[in-house]
Protein backbone atom coordinates (compact mmCIF):
# COMPACT_ATOMS: atom_id res chain seq x y z
CA UNK A 1 0.00 0.00 0.00
CA UNK A 2 1.37 3.06 -1.64
CA UNK A 3 1.41 6.41 1.37
CA UNK A 4 -1.45 7.84 0.07
CA UNK A 5 -3.56 4.41 0.31
CA UNK A 6 -2.99 4.60 3.51
CA UNK A 7 -3.56 8.39 4.34
CA UNK A 8 -5.98 8.96 1.89
CA UNK A 9 -9.26 8.95 4.37
CA UNK A 10 -6.91 11.87 7.06
CA UNK A 11 -5.57 13.76 3.75
CA UNK A 12 -9.18 13.97 1.99
CA UNK A 13 -10.69 16.31 4.45
CA UNK A 14 -7.98 18.66 3.98
CA UNK A 15 -7.69 18.45 0.45
CA UNK A 16 -11.83 19.35 0.23
CA UNK A 17 -11.84 21.99 2.64
CA UNK A 18 -8.68 23.96 1.89
CA UNK A 19 -9.96 25.69 -1.18
CA UNK A 20 -13.56 26.74 0.54
CA UNK A 21 -12.04 27.14 3.85
CA UNK A 22 -8.84 29.79 3.00
CA UNK A 23 -10.99 32.03 0.66
CA UNK A 24 -13.36 32.09 4.04
CA UNK A 25 -10.61 32.74 6.13
CA UNK A 26 -9.58 35.55 3.66
CA UNK A 27 -12.48 37.14 2.65
CA UNK A 28 -15.02 36.75 5.86
CA UNK A 29 -12.75 35.67 9.09
CA UNK A 30 -10.01 38.06 8.30
CA UNK A 31 -11.94 41.06 7.72
CA UNK A 32 -13.81 40.63 11.20
CA UNK A 33 -10.67 40.73 12.90
CA UNK A 34 -9.45 43.17 11.20
CA UNK A 35 -12.36 45.48 11.28
CA UNK A 36 -12.34 45.00 15.07
CA UNK A 37 -8.92 46.26 15.05
CA UNK A 38 -9.19 49.04 12.97
CA UNK A 39 -11.92 50.39 15.25
CA UNK A 40 -9.82 51.79 17.67
CA UNK A 41 -7.97 53.13 15.25
CA UNK A 42 -7.99 56.83 13.58
CA UNK A 43 -7.62 56.56 10.07
CA UNK A 44 -8.48 58.45 6.72
CA UNK A 45 -8.11 55.07 4.59
CA UNK A 46 -5.09 55.82 2.79
CA UNK A 47 -1.57 54.25 3.18
CA UNK A 48 -2.05 52.45 6.84
CA UNK A 49 1.69 51.35 6.81
CA UNK A 50 3.18 54.96 6.13
CA UNK A 51 5.70 55.07 9.15
CA UNK A 52 7.32 58.40 11.11
CA UNK A 53 11.02 58.66 11.11
CA UNK A 54 10.15 57.34 14.94
CA UNK A 55 8.64 53.97 13.90
CA UNK A 56 5.32 54.71 14.90
CA UNK A 57 2.44 54.45 12.10
CA UNK A 58 1.97 58.12 10.44
CA UNK A 59 -2.21 57.43 9.20
CA UNK A 60 -3.44 54.79 11.61
CA UNK A 61 -3.21 56.22 15.02
CA UNK A 62 -4.13 54.30 18.32
CA UNK A 63 -7.04 55.91 19.66
CA UNK A 64 -8.80 53.48 22.41
CA UNK A 65 -12.26 53.64 22.45
CA UNK A 66 -12.58 56.98 21.72
CA UNK A 67 -14.13 56.18 17.97
CA UNK A 68 -17.32 54.38 20.58
CA UNK A 69 -17.35 57.01 23.20
CA UNK A 70 -17.78 59.57 20.70
CA UNK A 71 -20.65 57.77 19.17
CA UNK A 72 -22.48 57.28 22.09
CA UNK A 73 -21.99 60.36 22.92
CA UNK A 74 -21.82 63.58 21.22
CA UNK A 75 -23.52 61.54 17.72
CA UNK A 76 -26.95 62.42 17.73
CA UNK A 77 -27.35 60.30 13.97
CA UNK A 78 -26.22 57.41 15.35
CA UNK A 79 -29.47 56.92 17.69
CA UNK A 80 -31.23 58.29 14.93
CA UNK A 81 -29.95 55.10 12.97
CA UNK A 82 -30.61 52.59 15.81
CA UNK A 83 -34.03 53.78 16.44
CA UNK A 84 -34.33 53.49 12.82
CA UNK A 85 -32.74 49.87 12.90
CA UNK A 86 -35.16 48.67 15.68
CA UNK A 87 -37.96 49.97 13.37
CA UNK A 88 -36.66 47.66 10.61
CA UNK A 89 -36.46 44.80 12.98
CA UNK A 90 -40.23 45.37 14.48
CA UNK A 91 -41.81 46.00 11.48
CA UNK A 92 -40.46 44.06 8.86
CA UNK A 93 -41.82 40.77 11.19
CA UNK A 94 -45.44 41.87 9.89
CA UNK A 95 -44.35 40.12 6.57
CA UNK A 96 -44.50 37.18 8.30
CA UNK A 97 -48.44 37.30 9.28
CA UNK A 98 -49.08 38.89 6.05
CA UNK A 99 -47.24 36.15 4.16
CA UNK A 100 -49.23 33.82 5.85
CA UNK A 101 -52.98 35.17 5.57
CA UNK A 102 -51.59 35.37 1.65
CA UNK A 103 -50.58 31.43 1.65
CA UNK A 104 -53.73 30.41 3.71
CA UNK A 105 -55.51 32.45 0.76
CA UNK A 106 -53.82 30.51 -2.11
CA UNK A 107 -53.81 27.41 -0.73
CA UNK A 108 -56.35 26.08 -2.75
CA UNK A 109 -56.35 23.48 -5.74
CA UNK A 110 -57.84 25.28 -8.42
CA UNK A 111 -57.68 25.24 -12.37
CA UNK A 112 -54.37 27.16 -12.89
CA UNK A 113 -54.08 27.69 -9.65
CA UNK A 114 -50.17 27.01 -9.94
CA UNK A 115 -49.34 29.78 -12.36
CA UNK A 116 -51.53 31.91 -10.18
CA UNK A 117 -48.67 31.13 -7.41
CA UNK A 118 -45.84 31.74 -9.40
CA UNK A 119 -47.43 35.37 -9.77
CA UNK A 120 -47.37 35.90 -6.33
CA UNK A 121 -43.91 34.28 -5.97
CA UNK A 122 -41.83 36.02 -8.45
CA UNK A 123 -41.34 39.88 -6.72
CA UNK A 124 -38.93 38.08 -4.57
CA UNK A 125 -36.14 37.53 -7.13
CA UNK A 126 -36.78 41.58 -8.24
CA UNK A 127 -33.76 43.17 -7.11
CA UNK A 128 -33.52 46.26 -4.63
CA UNK A 129 -32.41 48.61 -7.37
CA UNK A 130 -36.32 48.06 -9.37
CA UNK A 131 -38.18 47.67 -6.21
CA UNK A 132 -36.95 51.06 -5.53
CA UNK A 133 -37.59 52.58 -8.56
CA UNK A 134 -40.83 51.73 -8.41
CA UNK A 135 -41.79 52.83 -4.88
CA UNK A 136 -40.08 55.99 -5.36
CA UNK A 137 -42.85 56.73 -8.03
CA UNK A 138 -45.73 54.93 -6.64
CA UNK A 139 -44.59 57.87 -3.48
CA UNK A 140 -44.03 60.99 -5.66
CA UNK A 141 -46.59 63.63 -4.62
CA UNK A 142 -46.43 64.85 -8.21
CA UNK A 143 -47.28 62.14 -10.63
CA UNK A 144 -47.42 58.98 -7.88
CA UNK A 145 -50.15 56.15 -7.57
CA UNK A 146 -50.49 57.24 -4.25
CA UNK A 147 -51.17 60.60 -4.54
CA UNK A 148 -53.38 59.53 -7.48
CA UNK A 149 -55.33 57.24 -4.60
CA UNK A 150 -55.56 60.32 -1.90
CA UNK A 151 -57.17 62.72 -4.37
CA UNK A 152 -60.30 59.82 -5.41
CA UNK A 153 -60.76 60.25 -1.66
CA UNK A 154 -60.38 64.34 -1.74
CA UNK A 155 -56.89 64.24 0.14
CA UNK A 156 -54.17 66.06 -0.48
CA UNK A 157 -50.83 64.09 -1.78
CA UNK A 158 -48.68 62.64 1.25
CA UNK A 159 -44.52 63.27 0.41
CA UNK A 160 -43.86 60.27 2.02
CA UNK A 161 -40.39 59.96 1.24
CA UNK A 162 -39.37 63.72 1.82
CA UNK A 163 -41.50 63.57 5.29
CA UNK A 164 -39.01 62.93 8.64
CA UNK A 165 -41.34 60.88 10.06
CA UNK A 166 -42.85 58.94 7.32
CA UNK A 167 -39.91 58.27 5.24
CA UNK A 168 -38.18 55.12 6.97
CA UNK A 169 -41.66 53.49 7.36
CA UNK A 170 -42.15 54.31 3.43
CA UNK A 171 -39.06 52.34 2.73
CA UNK A 172 -40.12 49.29 4.97
CA UNK A 173 -42.83 49.08 3.00
CA UNK A 174 -41.48 48.81 0.10
CA UNK A 175 -39.52 45.85 1.95
CA UNK A 176 -42.36 44.44 2.26
CA UNK A 177 -43.24 43.46 -1.44
CA UNK A 178 -40.50 40.63 -2.15
CA UNK A 179 -40.28 39.91 1.99
CA UNK A 180 -44.07 38.81 1.74
CA UNK A 181 -43.68 36.85 -1.67
CA UNK A 182 -40.98 35.32 0.62
CA UNK A 183 -42.62 34.13 3.43
CA UNK A 184 -45.16 33.26 1.46
CA UNK A 185 -43.37 30.68 -0.43
CA UNK A 186 -42.46 29.01 2.69
CA UNK A 187 -45.60 29.18 4.36
CA UNK A 188 -47.25 27.74 1.12
CA UNK A 189 -44.53 24.57 1.26
CA UNK A 190 -45.22 24.73 4.73
CA UNK A 191 -49.06 23.87 4.59
CA UNK A 192 -48.69 21.50 1.44
CA UNK A 193 -47.31 19.22 4.61
CA UNK A 194 -49.52 19.41 7.48
CA UNK A 195 -50.65 16.63 8.82
CA UNK A 196 -54.17 15.72 7.05
CA UNK A 197 -55.06 12.95 9.71
CA UNK A 198 -54.65 15.96 12.23
CA UNK A 199 -56.63 18.55 10.40
CA UNK A 200 -59.57 15.90 9.88
CA UNK A 201 -59.15 14.66 13.44
CA UNK A 202 -59.88 18.77 14.30
CA UNK A 203 -62.81 18.65 12.34
CA UNK A 204 -64.19 15.79 13.90
CA UNK A 205 -63.26 17.90 17.58
CA UNK A 206 -65.32 20.42 16.05
CA UNK A 207 -62.71 22.92 15.82
CA UNK A 208 -62.78 24.94 12.77
CA UNK A 209 -61.47 28.35 11.24
CA UNK A 210 -59.26 30.07 13.94
CA UNK A 211 -59.14 27.70 16.18
CA UNK A 212 -57.88 25.18 14.27
CA UNK A 213 -55.51 27.97 12.35
CA UNK A 214 -54.17 28.54 16.20
CA UNK A 215 -53.96 25.50 17.62
CA UNK A 216 -53.52 22.78 14.90
CA UNK A 217 -52.19 24.66 11.94
CA UNK A 218 -49.84 27.03 13.46
CA UNK A 219 -47.51 24.88 15.77
CA UNK A 220 -47.19 22.60 12.15
CA UNK A 221 -45.79 25.41 10.93
CA UNK A 222 -43.15 26.06 13.45
CA UNK A 223 -39.99 25.28 10.91
CA UNK A 224 -41.50 27.71 8.26
CA UNK A 225 -41.99 30.52 11.08
CA UNK A 226 -38.18 29.85 12.09
CA UNK A 227 -37.22 30.06 8.96
CA UNK A 228 -38.84 33.11 7.89
CA UNK A 229 -38.29 35.00 11.47
CA UNK A 230 -33.98 33.78 10.79
CA UNK A 231 -34.40 35.32 7.32
CA UNK A 232 -36.45 38.75 8.09
CA UNK A 233 -34.31 39.73 10.58
CA UNK A 234 -30.96 39.09 9.28
CA UNK A 235 -32.43 41.41 6.15
CA UNK A 236 -33.49 43.54 8.49
CA UNK A 237 -30.61 44.28 10.23
CA UNK A 238 -28.80 44.17 6.67
CA UNK A 239 -31.08 46.76 5.02
CA UNK A 240 -28.92 49.21 2.93
CA UNK A 241 -30.30 48.84 -0.68
CA UNK A 242 -33.16 50.23 -0.91
CA UNK A 243 -32.64 53.05 1.92
CA UNK A 244 -29.70 54.01 -0.67
CA UNK A 245 -31.85 54.03 -3.64
CA UNK A 246 -35.05 55.46 -2.85
CA UNK A 247 -33.33 58.35 -0.05
CA UNK A 248 -29.91 58.28 -0.07
CA UNK A 249 -30.23 58.63 4.20
CA UNK A 250 -32.40 61.42 4.01
CA UNK A 251 -34.29 63.45 4.76
CA UNK A 252 -31.84 65.14 6.94
CA UNK A 253 -30.24 61.41 7.71
CA UNK A 254 -33.49 60.73 9.16
CA UNK A 255 -34.13 57.25 7.40
CA UNK A 256 -30.02 56.40 8.37
CA UNK A 257 -29.81 52.85 9.45
CA UNK A 258 -26.16 51.83 10.69
CA UNK A 259 -25.62 49.95 7.63
CA UNK A 260 -25.92 53.19 6.21
CA UNK A 261 -24.17 55.19 8.39
CA UNK A 262 -21.38 53.27 8.64
CA UNK A 263 -21.32 53.21 4.47
CA UNK A 264 -21.19 56.86 4.59
CA UNK A 265 -18.26 57.72 7.50
CA UNK A 266 -16.11 55.50 6.30
CA UNK A 267 -16.71 56.45 1.89
CA UNK A 268 -17.44 59.46 2.18
CA UNK A 269 -16.24 61.48 5.71
CA UNK A 270 -13.22 59.01 5.58
CA UNK A 271 -13.25 58.22 8.90
CA UNK A 272 -12.45 54.18 8.53
CA UNK A 273 -11.82 53.71 12.13
CA UNK A 274 -14.93 55.27 12.94
CA UNK A 275 -16.95 53.29 10.47
CA UNK A 276 -15.40 50.37 11.30
CA UNK A 277 -17.04 50.76 15.33
CA UNK A 278 -20.32 51.23 14.14
CA UNK A 279 -19.34 48.22 12.01
CA UNK A 280 -18.43 46.08 15.44
CA UNK A 281 -21.49 47.69 16.98
CA UNK A 282 -24.10 45.87 13.90
CA UNK A 283 -21.92 42.47 14.23
CA UNK A 284 -22.31 42.57 18.06
CA UNK A 285 -26.10 43.29 17.75
CA UNK A 286 -26.28 40.52 15.04
CA UNK A 287 -23.96 37.96 16.86
CA UNK A 288 -26.04 38.03 19.86
CA UNK A 289 -28.87 36.55 17.34
CA UNK A 290 -26.28 34.19 16.06
CA UNK A 291 -24.86 33.01 19.23
CA UNK A 292 -28.96 31.92 19.91
CA UNK A 293 -29.38 30.11 16.16
CA UNK A 294 -26.00 28.09 16.66
CA UNK A 295 -26.77 27.44 20.00
CA UNK A 296 -29.93 25.50 18.94
CA UNK A 297 -28.64 24.10 15.99
CA UNK A 298 -25.83 22.93 18.14
CA UNK A 299 -27.69 20.94 20.80
CA UNK A 300 -29.93 19.14 17.60
CA UNK A 301 -26.83 18.06 16.19
CA UNK A 302 -25.85 16.69 20.09
CA UNK A 303 -29.49 15.48 20.19
CA UNK A 304 -28.79 13.17 17.12
CA UNK A 305 -25.63 11.47 18.06
CA UNK B 1 -56.00 20.10 3.56
CA UNK B 2 -56.65 23.41 5.57
CA UNK B 3 -58.18 25.86 5.03
CA UNK B 4 -60.99 23.63 3.35
CA UNK B 5 -60.73 23.37 0.04
CA UNK B 6 -63.34 25.85 -1.80
CA UNK B 7 -64.97 23.17 -4.06
CA UNK B 8 -66.56 22.48 -0.74
CA UNK B 9 -68.73 25.49 -0.33
CA UNK B 10 -71.41 26.92 -2.67
CA UNK B 11 -71.22 28.16 -6.56
CA UNK B 12 -71.65 31.91 -4.97
CA UNK B 13 -68.64 31.38 -2.36
CA UNK B 14 -66.70 30.11 -5.04
CA UNK B 15 -67.61 32.69 -7.38
CA UNK B 16 -66.54 34.98 -4.85
CA UNK B 17 -63.28 33.75 -4.17
CA UNK B 18 -62.01 33.66 -7.91
CA UNK B 19 -63.32 36.86 -8.26
CA UNK B 20 -61.49 37.91 -4.85
CA UNK B 21 -58.41 35.84 -6.06
CA UNK B 22 -58.15 37.81 -9.42
CA UNK B 23 -58.47 41.32 -7.96
CA UNK B 24 -55.32 40.47 -5.12
CA UNK B 25 -53.06 38.94 -8.06
CA UNK B 26 -54.01 42.35 -10.13
CA UNK B 27 -53.25 44.94 -7.18
CA UNK B 28 -50.26 42.98 -6.27
CA UNK B 29 -48.71 42.92 -9.64
CA UNK B 30 -49.77 46.45 -10.03
CA UNK B 31 -47.02 48.13 -9.11
CA UNK B 32 -45.22 45.82 -12.08
CA UNK B 33 -47.61 46.14 -14.48
CA UNK B 34 -47.28 50.17 -14.28
CA UNK B 35 -43.31 49.74 -14.55
CA UNK B 36 -43.83 47.70 -17.91
CA UNK B 37 -46.57 50.15 -19.13
CA UNK B 38 -44.59 52.73 -18.85
CA UNK B 39 -41.12 51.35 -20.21
CA UNK B 40 -43.23 51.44 -23.63
CA UNK B 41 -44.57 54.54 -23.68
CA UNK B 42 -43.61 57.79 -25.56
CA UNK B 43 -41.86 60.25 -23.96
CA UNK B 44 -44.67 62.61 -25.55
CA UNK B 45 -47.23 60.54 -22.99
CA UNK B 46 -44.57 61.04 -20.17
CA UNK B 47 -44.55 64.93 -20.32
CA UNK B 48 -48.09 64.86 -20.42
CA UNK B 49 -48.00 62.97 -17.22
CA UNK B 50 -49.99 59.94 -18.79
CA UNK B 51 -49.23 56.98 -16.76
CA UNK B 52 -52.07 54.79 -16.64
CA UNK B 53 -53.94 54.55 -19.84
CA UNK B 54 -53.06 52.17 -22.14
CA UNK B 55 -50.58 53.81 -24.36
CA UNK B 56 -51.83 54.14 -28.30
CA UNK B 57 -48.75 54.86 -29.61
CA UNK B 58 -46.02 52.70 -27.78
CA UNK B 59 -42.34 53.34 -28.24
CA UNK B 60 -40.95 49.21 -27.17
CA UNK B 61 -38.04 49.45 -29.85
CA UNK B 62 -36.88 52.80 -29.57
CA UNK B 63 -36.83 53.12 -25.85
CA UNK B 64 -35.07 49.53 -25.56
CA UNK B 65 -32.63 50.83 -28.09
CA UNK B 66 -31.91 54.33 -26.38
CA UNK B 67 -31.18 52.78 -23.13
CA UNK B 68 -29.17 50.15 -25.19
CA UNK B 69 -26.96 53.38 -27.50
CA UNK B 70 -27.00 56.07 -24.90
CA UNK B 71 -27.11 54.24 -21.57
CA UNK B 72 -24.37 51.56 -21.76
CA UNK B 73 -27.13 49.42 -20.82
CA UNK B 74 -25.63 46.63 -22.95
CA UNK B 75 -22.19 47.04 -21.47
CA UNK B 76 -24.08 47.00 -17.74
CA UNK B 77 -26.07 44.07 -18.64
CA UNK B 78 -22.47 42.06 -19.68
CA UNK B 79 -20.91 42.92 -17.01
CA UNK B 80 -23.20 41.62 -14.58
CA UNK B 81 -23.37 38.17 -16.72
CA UNK B 82 -19.87 38.14 -16.86
CA UNK B 83 -19.65 38.55 -12.55
CA UNK B 84 -22.77 36.09 -12.40
CA UNK B 85 -22.09 32.61 -14.20
CA UNK B 86 -18.42 32.19 -12.71
CA UNK B 87 -19.22 32.95 -9.49
CA UNK B 88 -22.18 30.34 -9.46
CA UNK B 89 -20.36 28.07 -10.57
CA UNK B 90 -17.14 28.30 -8.65
CA UNK B 91 -19.34 28.31 -5.33
CA UNK B 92 -20.99 25.23 -6.58
CA UNK B 93 -17.82 23.38 -7.20
CA UNK B 94 -16.04 24.68 -4.06
CA UNK B 95 -19.04 24.23 -1.67
CA UNK B 96 -20.04 20.45 -2.78
CA UNK B 97 -16.26 19.73 -1.82
CA UNK B 98 -16.69 20.93 1.37
CA UNK B 99 -19.33 19.83 2.08
CA UNK B 100 -18.95 16.03 1.22
CA UNK B 101 -16.26 16.19 3.45
CA UNK B 102 -17.92 18.10 6.20
CA UNK B 103 -20.61 15.41 6.10
CA UNK B 104 -18.65 12.33 5.50
CA UNK B 105 -15.13 12.83 7.01
CA UNK B 106 -14.80 12.53 10.49
CA UNK B 107 -11.75 14.66 11.89
CA UNK B 108 -11.57 17.22 14.76
CA UNK B 109 -12.24 20.62 13.31
CA UNK B 110 -15.06 19.70 11.28
CA UNK B 111 -17.88 20.78 13.80
CA UNK B 112 -15.90 23.61 14.51
CA UNK B 113 -15.64 24.55 10.42
CA UNK B 114 -19.38 23.91 9.61
CA UNK B 115 -20.01 26.49 12.39
CA UNK B 116 -18.05 28.67 10.81
CA UNK B 117 -19.32 28.47 7.79
CA UNK B 118 -23.00 28.97 8.68
CA UNK B 119 -22.11 32.04 11.01
CA UNK B 120 -20.63 33.34 7.79
CA UNK B 121 -23.82 34.01 6.56
CA UNK B 122 -25.03 36.08 9.36
CA UNK B 123 -22.20 38.80 9.26
CA UNK B 124 -23.52 42.34 8.17
CA UNK B 125 -21.30 43.48 5.09
CA UNK B 126 -20.37 46.61 6.70
CA UNK B 127 -17.68 44.57 9.29
CA UNK B 128 -16.29 42.94 6.26
CA UNK B 129 -16.56 46.42 4.19
CA UNK B 130 -13.37 48.32 5.16
CA UNK B 131 -10.72 45.24 4.81
CA UNK B 132 -12.12 43.61 1.90
CA UNK B 133 -12.12 46.66 0.26
CA UNK B 134 -8.69 47.18 1.07
CA UNK B 135 -7.52 43.24 0.31
CA UNK B 136 -8.73 43.88 -3.30
CA UNK B 137 -6.79 47.25 -3.59
CA UNK B 138 -3.64 45.77 -2.14
CA UNK B 139 -4.11 42.11 -4.63
CA UNK B 140 -4.75 44.59 -7.51
CA UNK B 141 -8.08 42.96 -8.10
CA UNK B 142 -10.04 46.33 -6.92
CA UNK B 143 -12.51 47.61 -9.90
CA UNK B 144 -12.32 44.12 -11.91
CA UNK B 145 -14.72 41.42 -12.40
CA UNK B 146 -12.42 39.19 -10.39
CA UNK B 147 -12.35 40.73 -7.68
CA UNK B 148 -15.95 40.91 -7.40
CA UNK B 149 -16.28 37.10 -8.37
CA UNK B 150 -13.59 35.78 -5.71
CA UNK B 151 -15.20 37.89 -3.00
CA UNK B 152 -18.58 36.59 -4.20
CA UNK B 153 -17.69 33.07 -3.77
CA UNK B 154 -15.94 33.02 -0.66
CA UNK B 155 -19.16 34.86 1.17
CA UNK B 156 -21.55 32.72 -0.64
CA UNK B 157 -19.61 29.29 0.04
CA UNK B 158 -20.45 29.63 3.67
CA UNK B 159 -24.37 29.24 2.77
CA UNK B 160 -23.90 26.73 -0.08
CA UNK B 161 -21.97 24.42 2.15
CA UNK B 162 -24.08 24.66 5.48
CA UNK B 163 -27.27 23.41 2.55
CA UNK B 164 -25.04 20.83 1.16
CA UNK B 165 -23.21 19.54 3.59
CA UNK B 166 -27.11 18.35 5.47
CA UNK B 167 -28.30 17.11 2.30
CA UNK B 168 -25.48 14.85 1.81
CA UNK B 169 -25.80 13.49 5.26
CA UNK B 170 -29.57 12.70 4.81
CA UNK B 171 -27.61 10.61 1.87
CA UNK B 172 -27.50 6.72 3.02
CA UNK B 173 -23.89 6.05 3.99
CA UNK B 174 -23.31 2.67 2.88
CA UNK B 175 -23.11 3.97 -0.50
CA UNK B 176 -19.93 5.53 0.09
CA UNK B 177 -18.46 2.69 2.70
CA UNK B 178 -19.41 0.15 -0.22
CA UNK B 179 -17.69 2.49 -2.57
CA UNK B 180 -14.84 2.66 0.01
CA UNK B 181 -14.75 -1.05 0.23
CA UNK B 182 -14.33 -1.58 -3.58
CA UNK B 183 -11.26 0.36 -3.34
CA UNK B 184 -12.54 3.64 -5.43
CA UNK B 185 -10.77 7.14 -3.67
CA UNK B 186 -12.59 9.78 -2.25
CA UNK B 187 -12.13 11.84 -5.22
CA UNK B 188 -13.69 9.09 -6.94
CA UNK B 189 -16.85 8.80 -4.32
CA UNK B 190 -17.37 12.30 -4.65
CA UNK B 191 -17.04 12.62 -8.56
CA UNK B 192 -18.80 9.51 -9.56
CA UNK B 193 -21.50 9.05 -6.88
CA UNK B 194 -21.87 12.07 -4.93
CA UNK B 195 -22.20 14.86 -7.23
CA UNK B 196 -24.83 12.67 -9.23
CA UNK B 197 -26.87 12.48 -6.65
CA UNK B 198 -26.78 16.49 -5.71
CA UNK B 199 -28.21 17.31 -8.63
CA UNK B 200 -31.09 18.24 -7.94
CA UNK B 201 -29.71 20.48 -4.97
CA UNK B 202 -27.02 21.61 -6.91
CA UNK B 203 -29.84 23.01 -9.40
CA UNK B 204 -32.22 24.52 -6.43
CA UNK B 205 -28.63 26.47 -5.08
CA UNK B 206 -27.55 27.83 -8.71
CA UNK B 207 -30.72 29.55 -9.44
CA UNK B 208 -30.96 31.34 -5.72
CA UNK B 209 -27.03 32.20 -6.49
CA UNK B 210 -27.81 33.54 -9.46
CA UNK B 211 -30.66 35.54 -8.26
CA UNK B 212 -28.28 36.71 -5.37
CA UNK B 213 -25.10 37.33 -7.32
CA UNK B 214 -26.80 38.92 -10.18
CA UNK B 215 -29.64 41.48 -7.31
CA UNK B 216 -25.85 42.37 -5.60
CA UNK B 217 -26.15 46.16 -5.08
CA UNK B 218 -23.65 46.56 -1.98
CA UNK B 219 -20.79 44.95 -2.94
CA UNK B 220 -20.64 46.18 -6.33
CA UNK B 221 -21.00 49.91 -4.73
CA UNK B 222 -18.08 49.16 -2.66
CA UNK B 223 -15.38 47.09 -5.05
CA UNK B 224 -16.26 48.83 -8.80
CA UNK B 225 -15.52 52.32 -9.88
CA UNK B 226 -15.84 52.40 -13.40
CA UNK B 227 -18.47 51.49 -16.10
CA UNK B 228 -16.58 48.64 -17.71
CA UNK B 229 -16.78 46.55 -14.59
CA UNK B 230 -20.10 48.01 -12.77
CA UNK B 231 -23.45 45.34 -12.96
CA UNK B 232 -26.74 46.42 -14.30
CA UNK B 233 -27.99 47.43 -10.54
CA UNK B 234 -24.99 49.87 -10.25
CA UNK B 235 -25.77 50.88 -13.69
CA UNK B 236 -29.86 51.92 -13.29
CA UNK B 237 -29.45 53.54 -10.08
CA UNK B 238 -26.71 55.84 -11.87
CA UNK B 239 -28.74 56.01 -15.01
CA UNK B 240 -31.63 57.59 -12.68
CA UNK B 241 -29.35 60.69 -11.83
CA UNK B 242 -28.64 61.12 -15.70
CA UNK B 243 -32.06 60.25 -16.54
CA UNK B 244 -34.00 62.40 -14.04
CA UNK B 245 -37.65 63.07 -16.11
CA UNK B 246 -37.34 60.45 -18.54
CA UNK B 247 -38.99 57.65 -16.50
CA UNK B 248 -40.27 55.76 -19.99
CA UNK B 249 -36.14 54.93 -20.34
CA UNK B 250 -35.60 54.50 -16.45
CA UNK B 251 -38.57 51.70 -16.33
CA UNK B 252 -37.15 50.09 -19.42
CA UNK B 253 -33.33 49.83 -17.84
CA UNK B 254 -35.67 48.30 -14.84
CA UNK B 255 -37.49 45.68 -17.16
CA UNK B 256 -34.13 44.67 -18.47
CA UNK B 257 -32.25 44.63 -15.12
CA UNK B 258 -35.07 42.77 -13.47
CA UNK B 259 -35.54 40.33 -16.38
CA UNK B 260 -32.71 37.33 -15.80
CA UNK B 261 -33.55 36.50 -12.31
CA UNK B 262 -37.52 36.37 -13.37
CA UNK B 263 -36.78 34.05 -16.54
CA UNK B 264 -34.56 32.07 -14.27
CA UNK B 265 -37.20 31.73 -11.65
CA UNK B 266 -39.93 30.35 -14.10
CA UNK B 267 -37.90 28.58 -16.17
CA UNK B 268 -36.78 26.59 -12.80
CA UNK B 269 -39.50 27.12 -10.29
CA UNK B 270 -39.18 23.66 -8.55
CA UNK B 271 -36.07 24.14 -8.22
CA UNK B 272 -36.33 27.62 -7.07
CA UNK B 273 -38.96 26.86 -4.26
CA UNK B 274 -36.88 23.58 -3.11
CA UNK B 275 -33.71 26.14 -2.51
CA UNK B 276 -35.42 28.60 -0.86
CA UNK B 277 -37.89 26.43 1.45
CA UNK B 278 -34.81 23.59 2.46
CA UNK B 279 -35.22 23.27 6.08
CA UNK B 280 -39.30 24.54 5.76
CA UNK B 281 -40.63 21.42 5.84
CA UNK B 282 -39.04 19.78 8.32
CA UNK B 283 -36.67 21.02 11.16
Amino acid sequence: MSFWERNQLKLAPFLFLTPAVSLFLLFVIYPIIDSIWVSFHDWSGVARYALNEDGTYKNFKWVGFQNYIDLFTYDDEFYVSLLNNLKWFIFSLLAIPLGLLLALFLNQNIFGMRYIKSFFYFPFVINAVVIGVIFSWFYNPKYGSLAYLLNIFGLDPIPVLSDEVLATYGIIAASFFPGIAYTMILYITGLTSVSKEMVEAGRIDGASGLTMLWHIIIPQLRPATLIAVVVTIVGALRSFDLIAVMTLGGPWGSTKVLAYKMYEEALFNFRMGYGAAIAVILFLLMSIYIAWFLYRLFKQEKGEK
Amino acid sequence: MFPTPIQNYSLTTNIIYRILLGVTLFIWLLPLIAVMLTSIRTFEDILVGDYWSWPEETAIISNYTAIFESGKMSRFFLNSVIITLPTVFGTLFLSSMAGYSLAVHKFKLNLLLFCMFIAGNFVPFQILMIPVRMLTIDLGIYNSHFGLIIFHIAFQTGFCTFFLRNFIKELPFELIEAARADGASEWLIYRKIILPLLTPSLAALGVLEFTFIWNDYFWALILTQGDNVKPITIGLDMLRGQWVATYNLIAAGSVLAALPPVIMFFAMQRHFIMGLTFGAVKG
